[in-house]
């Protein structure tokens, strides 16, 4: 395993949703590569997801990206660079074509869509399968290719095995790391499951009641 | 009240609270618990009928356009509010409902005058504003209720949307869509059923005060399709200066306030 670096620095950020203090006074550190946040349910590991592509801004501190506070970056070009796939389906209608090409023309590409669907573990039969058809497993990868048609330097992936069952765990988790050897592209996996941590990521930030409770080497910190 | 023209004696609408009466009794009958809300229904209506009766009387005699003005910005002013109202999950909707009540309403009259339709007379501008603006303020009522159930439904939708790099007039379109299309919708489908299963008011005043029915269906079409035009108008303006409320200048969906 190879730490490369510093990608995203949050430095003593808070942050509130619906009047609730969910990030307090946070500082940690994602390094290029392979990196997750865990932490138990509500312990604010999707809400620090969002503020690494400025879907939310934190109430107090700063978030940086390769050095520079995200809050300077066009949020729209940072969006597209770091790249988000969130926890739950949330396609748009039509057909998995058509979600991939609809995000491809937002970054300006011209999508390979068997490539991305076999990226994302869909044979290219899925192309033409409607969005609203799929199952929660398949659209999560239909959600995957979307994200790659964006050509995005880091993934950002909230929960992606939350709702799928053990065998679609797995498939999903096998495509992540497959991924990891034919994409180049840092990933930061939000989850619950420290085991699946040790399995994903390099390094991990652990989360409790919006507070750090330790970061590092995965090695070192979520050993058996 | 004769056939030949328009003369209605106290005695006639008197007569007509007999039918109040049904649907006093029909509430209380059938426990609908309406019957205040009926009784506060009628006093209300005489009171605001009789007084812009009396007000359109005087803007009649003074026969300027300042006052016509002035009568269909309070009209403007009080169709916002009245909307707010029923747009409660839309924030700071107050403006973009009274820009696009105002806007409609001086587009449409400003065409039909342009048009050669109508005259730029207090008699054609009062009640044809009056129209309009009641109207619009309907449509854009819907289309904004509808838009604040669509953005609290489908925030994941527009979440994951934005994620992509989308800015939010992008993620919020297909809402827009929708909710433009919620406000329009029943104007649209009366107008198509309209001399088929409903007689409109128009042409149902214009029938009882004697007027050859002809003349009564050109105006009533002059009016249907002026309505469409400053319906779709106020929608659009609507949900086009209301949406963006729900974004931050950064594409950020706002926390959704409570309904």
């Amino acid at each position: 395993m190879i730490i490369r670096g510093v990608l995203f620095e949050l430095d003593r950020v808070t942050q509130s949703r619906d009047g609730k203090v969910v990030l307090q006074d946070l500082s940690a550190s994602l390094p290029r590569g392979a990196s997750c946040v865990a932490g138990p349910s509500g312990s604010g590991k999707s809400t620090l997801l969002r503020l690494l592509n400025r879907l939310a801004d934190p109430d107090s501190g700063a978030v940086r990206y390769e050095g520079a506070d995200v809050r300077e970056r066009n949020p729209l070009e940072l969006r597209q660079e770091v790249c988000l796939v969130p926890q739950l389906p949330a396609l748009l209608e039509g057909t998995v074509e058509d979600n991939v090409r609809y995000a491809a023309s937002l970054a300006g590409r011209d999508p390979n869509v068997p490539r991305l669907l076999d990226l994302a573990g869909l044979d290219a039969s899925f192309a033409a399968r409607s969005a609203d058809k799929l199952s929660v497993g398949e659209q999560q990868r239909a959600m995957l290719a979307r994200a790659l048609a964006m050509e995005p330097r880091v993934l950002l992936l909230d929960e992606p095995t939350s709702a799928l069952d053990e065998d679609a765990r797995r498939a999903v988790e096998a495509t992540l790391l497959h991924l990891r050897e034919r994409v180049n592209a840092s990933t930061v996996l939000v989850t619950h499951d420290l085991d699946q941590a040790r399995r994903m990521a390099d390094w991990v930030v652990r989360l409790d009641e919006g507070r750090l409770v330790a970061e590092g080497r995965v090695k070192e910190h979520l050993a058996v | 009240m004769t056939s030949s023209s328009i003369h209605v004696s106290i005695a006639d609408v008197a007569a007509t609270l007999a039918l109040v009466g049904i649907a006093v009794a029909v509430s209380f009958w059938r426990r609908a618990d309406l019957e205040r809300d009926i009784g506060i229904a009628v006093v209300r209506s005489a009171v605001q009928l009789i007084a812009i009766g009396y007000v359109i009387n005087f803007i009649f005699d003074q026969d300027s356009l300042w006052f016509v003005a002035a009568l269909l910005a309070v009209m403007v002013a009080f169709g916002a509010l009245q909307a707010r109202s029923r747009a409660k999950r839309v924030p700071d909707a107050f403006w973009p409902l009274l820009l696009s009540l105002a806007l409609a309403a001086a587009v449409t009259l400003g065409l039909v005058v342009a048009l050669g339709v109508f005259k730029a007379q207090p008699r054609y501008l009062v009640p044809v504003g009056g129209m309009v603006i009641g109207n619009s303020m309907t449509a854009a009522a819907v289309a904004l209720n509808r838009l604040g159930d669509e953005v609290s439904d489908h925030a994941r939708e527009l979440e994951a949307t934005l994620a992509l790099g989308a800015t939010s007039t992008q993620a919020a379109a297909p809402l827009v869509r929708r909710s433009l299309r919620s406000g329009m919708i029943t104007l649209v489908d009366s107008t198509k059923t309209t001399g088929l299963i409903f007689f409109p008011g128009t042409m149902v005043g214009m029938l009882l005060a004697g007027a050859d029915p002809t003349d009564a269906v050109r105006l009533q079409l002059i009016l249907l399709w002026t309505l469409l035009g400053s319906v779709a108008l106020a929608g659009l303006i609507a949900v086009t200066l209301a949406y963006r409320n729900f974004f931050t200048p950064a594409h950020q969906l706002r926390e959704q306030p409570e309904p």
